[in-house]
């Protein structure tokens, strides 16, 4: 038998104020993927962290915007796939050209895109005109 | 952000009662431990015990706070991260960078004579 597919979307407000919110909503969803194989509770923090870190920085692209913007969250798994998408209606920003932080250096900031794409196994960002997305894949282990 | 500081002798004990630091309250905590320092408190322990979950942010704001004491001739140094607060420590290198002593006491009672050895056996 086949484990059950999820499909869930969730908008929320622009605002950091709703990254926990998020964060736990993928906690949760964690829960509900059958005859996952692998640590459950590993995979919810990573989840809860990746999100987490594409929220805030969708959030900190999104300055200049209208306050009434939203932030679309789409993730959707099947079978072994997972995938995330991260909406947003801000400025963007070029992927590409942020760097792996540099560990020697104590920066601050500069670790968000490197937690992504550590716990990823593949991250893509596309600019529209009508909004970008950052979407973030994830092989997981299921038991058939 | 719920954040108290307890002196205890020429250390300052801040202790976090929240269960996650993220970009909501990051900023928060850094404003805290900067004004400690500018207060003359410049030998921080920060006990992390309630915390479960800390992102980029959170470890920017404690990165600020240990960059800050050092500037000081003072330390900031860490207790209570639980295993997966660590693990985030480990994946950025931070616990090399960072004392984090597994208990409360044992941060109370070392030195901080820049003995790096001492710590990390979290």
């Amino acid at each position: 038998m086949l484990p059950t597919d999820i499909d869930l979307e969730v908008t929320v407000p622009t605002q950091t104020r709703y990254l926990a919110l998020v964060g736990n909503i993928a906690e949760l969803l964690v829960r509900e993927i059958e005859e996952y194989a692998g640590d459950r509770e590993t995979l919810a923090y990573h989840l809860n962290l990746v999100l987490t870190e594409a929220l805030a920085n969708a959030i900190e692209h999104s300055l200049c915007c209208s306050p009434k913007q939203k932030l679309r969250v789409h993730i959707h798994v099947e079978g072994e796939s997972l995938c995330i998408q991260v909406y947003d209606q801000g400025m963007g920003f070029d992927l590409d050209a942020v760097p792996q932080p540099d560990f020697e250096q104590l920066d601050e900031r500069g670790r968000g895109i490197f937690f992504i794409r550590t716990l990823m196994d593949s991250v893509n960002y596309h600019r529209g005109s009508n909004g970008n997305c950052l979407e973030m894949h994830m092989k997981l282990a299921r038991h058939a | 952000m719920n954040i108290t500081a307890e002196e205890k002798g020429d250390k300052t004990l801040i202790s976090l009662k929240e269960e996650r630091i993220d970009a909501h309250n990051s900023l928060e905590l850094k404003d805290f431990l900067q004004k400690l320092l500018e207060n003359g408190r410049t030998l921080l322990i920060v006990d992390l015990t309630p915390v479960r979950f800390i992102d980029s942010s959170g470890l920017g704001a404690l990165l600020s706070g240990y960059k800050n004491a050092n500037l000081r001739q003072g330390h900031l140094v860490l207790t209570g991260l639980q295993p997966r607060v660590h693990s985030m420590f480990e994946l950025t290198r931070l616990h090399r960078v960072f004392e984090i002593y597994p208990s409360l006491d044992e941060a109370l009672a070392a030195s901080h004579e820049g003995n790096p050895n001492a710590a990390n056996r979290h």
